[in-house]
């Protein structure tokens, strides 16, 4: 059995940019927490929760000895740089995007 | 060679703009041997060329020398040394600046002058033999944009700064250095490593990236920020380096702040592209080798780092005409207050279009800040608010056009809906738009120099 938490609950965030992509790092409270994350996270689950903002591809490294995800958001900053006139156009609130989600852990999961 | 062991190295900028509390406060506070500066993201690069084209004497960062004026007196007598991006796109000019500093205030200093990673004047012999300069996210070749071409600065790595401090420099001030460099060259310097030995400056590259933004190692732009003790006295990091190549991230005692598992974690995280293959002139190293351990309260060791050998290509930081952008905002206020900000950013795009100005949809930008769209559009429920920003912006390559936009926003507190407010900061204005062009360069095709200004009291 499972139940549904926040991400926020599990992980900590923190995000930048990389030209007009930007990179999102997730990493596990606890080392049970990086297998929910590993699971959970998957680049499709995090590209349909950017799909209000980004135009590219999600790509996902892992990082286990950090207990960290590293996802790299396609063009998701209406062109970065000094060009977009975006709020976030370095994309450093992604991660506080991404913590929002909704996701499902085990019964006797401790958060 | 010195031999200081451990040494510790601090980083007192993250970026052009950081406090100057920090640099201050890690040579006041110390201990310390080195003081790490950056300066320079890659929209600084664009800031300053704008600065250089005004006037020929600027173009570097003119805090740092407003810096240097607080604490050269101190960093001569315990030996700290500084290394700094400082020089932006005029690093004569800036050495000359603190040239001007150590006379006024009667010290002695040697300054190490690191350049050539300006090569804006070689790039037509370049491209004749046959570079191409294409843009590493689209793969165009450069000459279709050289005649909007305003910067071209290659990355320079660690070895001219290790050749800086072997001529006897105090402070080291380069160009575009790469981030990480500004720390293993004193690692390489101290503890006379080889550029070749990857896994001992893949692991400086770590602490320099530990280290690039400041207190974001320290519990700055940290999730946990409740448990952060004392943030108004934020600590800056300090690498405490061994010469096996394994280092203590920390800060200095009675400082405010956090050095944890996580806050190190969150650091090694920003900006990080593939991280089995994190690329500087100096190394390869991968980031996925990295173990981290609390070895004690604000102390984390950081370990079993790997690199290989670097790539064959330095990295090209270009800056590029490439049009102008304008913004404007209102503050709508009342019942309704979303629902009359999307309502009054279509009313001013419907009045220019009746003046006959229109633009074209992509190149807009509509935000209501106070809904969740500004950063989060579809992800979570808007909040219902008595006040939100309507905020509009544009980019547009026709200037006249760019600036028609805000002169209608003004008028919309007359002639929109009822409640818009706070047009305190007056008619937008179109602002040059600085595009950024990364490009590859054989490292043969670029040499590194090192010059040294001496002061003498």
């Amino acid at each position: 059995m499972s139940k549904t938490v926040r991400l926020d609950q599990v992980a900590y965030g923190r995000s930048g940019d990389k030209g007009d992509d930007s990179n999102v790092g997730i990493w596990a409270r606890t080392p049970a927490g990086y297998e929910v994350l590993e699971r959970e996270l998957t680049p499709a689950r995090v590209k349909a929760h950017f799909a209000g903002i980004m135009t590219g591809e999600v790509t996902r490294y892992e990082l286990p000895r950090l207990r960290a995800l590293n996802f790299i958001l396609g063009h998701s900053l209406a062109g970065g740089g000094s060009g977009s006139v975006r709020t976030d156009a370095q994309g450093k609130a992604h991660a506080r995007g991404l913590l929002f989600m909704e996701i499902e852990v085990p019964d006797d999961f401790e958060v | 060679m010195a031999q200081r062991q451990p040494v510790l190295v601090g980083n007192g900028q993250g970026f052009w703009g950081d406090s100057v509390l920090g640099p201050v406060r890690l040579v006041n506070e110390g201990p310390l041997h080195y003081l790490t500066l950056d300066y320079l993201a890659e929209v600084t690069m664009s800031i300053m060329q704008k600065q250089r084209a005004r006037n020929p004497k600027a173009g570097y960062a003119t805090d740092f020398v407003t810096m240097v004026e607080r604490v050269l007196p101190r960093c001569i007598d315990q030996g700290i040394k500084i290394v700094a991006n400082a020089g932006g796109v005029n690093a004569a000019a800036c050495a000359e600046a603190v040239a001007e500093v150590a006379r006024k205030q009667g010290v002695s200093v040697k300054i190490g002058i690191v350049e050539g990673d300006d090569i804006m004047g070689q790039l037509d012999e370049l491209m004749a033999g046959g570079e191409e300069f294409r843009n590493l996210d689209n793969d165009e070749p450069l000459k279709n944009h050289l005649d909007k071409l305003q910067s071209a600065n290659v990355y320079l790595g660690a070895q001219p700064i290790v050749d800086a401090l072997a001529q006897g420099a105090d402070i080291v001030i380069t160009g575009r250095a790469t981030d990480p460099s500004l720390v293993v060259a004193p690692l390489m310097y101290e503890f006379g490593w080889d550029i070749n030995d990857h896994d001992k400056i893949a692991a400086a590259t770590v602490a320099g990236h530990i280290l690039e933004c400041g207190t974001q190692s320290t519990g700055g732009n940290f999730d946990g920020w409740r448990d952060v003790p004392d943030m108004a006295r934020i600590g800056y990091p300090v690498c405490e380096a061994y010469p096996d190549g394994t280092f203590v991230i920390t800060k200095q005692d009675g400082t405010g702040g956090l050095v944890s598992t996580d806050t190190v974690t969150a650091q090694l995280l920003y900006e990080l592209g593939d991280p089995h293959a994190y690329l500087t002139p100096d190394v390869t190293a991968d980031f996925s080798t990295i173990e981290l351990e609390q070895e004690g309260p604000n102390r984390v060791r950081v370990h079993g780092i790997k690199g290989h050998a670097p790539t064959s290509t330095y990295k090209v930081s270009m800056a590029y005409s490439d049009g102008y952008k304008v913004l404007g905002e209102l503050t709508c206020t009342g019942p309704d207050a979303a629902e009359k900000a999307r309502f009054t950013a279509e009313l001013l795009f419907a009045r220019l279009e009746l003046d006959g100005t229109s633009y074209d949809d992509a190149q807009k930008t509509i935000e209501i800040v106070g809904t969740n769209t500004a950063c989060f559009p579809g992800m979570v429920p808007p909040a219902d608010s008595y006040e939100v920003i309507m905020r509009v912006g544009l980019r547009e390559y026709d200037k006249r056009k760019a600036n028609r936009f805000g002169g209608e926003l003004a008028s919309l507190l007359l002639s929109g809906p009822p409640g818009l407010t706070g047009f305190a900061a007056g008619r937008p204005r179109a602002s040059e738009v600085i595009g950024y062009w990364p490009a590859l360069l054989t490292k043969e095709k670029v040499s590194a120099t090192v010059s040294i200004t001496e002061v003498r009291a």
